[in-house]
């Protein structure tokens, strides 16, 4: 199944690695490193955070490269706006139906 | 139409867990009966223009509303609500998930948290939605999208909102 954008950045390691990345591309070694992690450790981080479309990878020799995908955190960004653009319509429609009732009863 | 009426949204993406909340110009009975009616919810409970439209809702704990949102071409999206804790006039809980016209829960779905309080007849209703998907509700807008002015927020600011969270 497809990873959730919420699942991802929910752990503070993922948040970590989102971060350290969007200043430079990193090789999952480097990764390790950085975070005193063990590289199979790293690897998970990465599948999820991959699988979500957070990060991308690109191939530079025989290392792979993980660039931070900021168009994917902008479309989550924009669903959040979105929904929250949906609850205040929601509730101005609320309004007008609150007063027409209150205008019924008197 | 009072425009001093608070509304609040916020999100904590780390802890998956949206806060609304938000002031009606009404006593708290009337609000109260809005959220959990289904003849005034299904005047309100969808963002135009899209339309709600309940097939059966039984208000009482393990009781369910069963409804569809219905996009103007008539694509129908269907929602299950069950009701898990109900504390007259002050506050209730449900279990919100997505569904096929059957009936056939999608799982996993969300924990919604509904609470009343009213101040010199302002009602304020403050709601918890825990554990949203992201990937759920889209598929909910998918084909309801257009047209909506793209609010980009800086990058920059939101890594540090999340930083600040570790």
């Amino acid at each position: 199944m497809k990873q959730d954008i919420f699942q991802a950045i929910a752990d503070p390691t993922r948040r970590a690695i989102l971060t350290l990345i969007t200043i430079q591309a990193l090789t999952p070694n480097a990764m390790a490193e950085k975070f005193d992690m063990s590289r199979q450790a790293v690897s998970k981080h990465i599948k999820v955070l991959h699988e979500c479309e957070l990060i991308k990878a690109e191939q530079s020799g025989r290392e792979i490269y993980y660039h931070f995908n900021a168009k994917k955190m902008q479309e989550f960004d924009n669903w959040l706006a979105q929904f929250r653009q949906n609850w205040e319509t929601q509730f101005n429609q609320l309004d007008k139906v609150l007063s027409t009732i209150k205008g019924q009863k008197k | 139409m009072n425009n001093h009426l608070l509304f609040d949204f916020n999100v904590d993406k780390a802890a998956k867990t949206v806060f609304i909340t938000r002031e009606f110009d009404a006593e708290l009975p009337l609000v109260w009966d809005a959220f959990t009616k289904q003849e005034i919810l299904d005047q309100w409970a969808a963002p135009a223009p899209m339309q709600c439209k309940t097939k059966y809702m039984n208000f009482k704990v393990g009781g369910r509303r069963f409804y569809a949102m219905i996009s103007p071409e008539g694509q129908e999206r269907w929602i299950i609500q069950e009701y898990t804790s109900i504390t007259p006039k002050t506050n209730f809980k449900l279990y919100n998930s997505f569904a096929d016209k059957d009936e056939t829960p999608e799982l996993p779905g969300s924990e919604w948290d509904h609470n009343f309080s009213e101040q010199n007849g302002i009602t304020t209703v403050s709601i918890t939605i825990f554990n949203e998907s992201a990937e759920r509700m889209e598929k909910l807008y998918e084909g309801f999208r257009q047209g909506y002015t793209v609010m980009l927020t800086n990058l920059e600011k939101l890594l540090a909102t999340l930083s600040q969270k570790l």
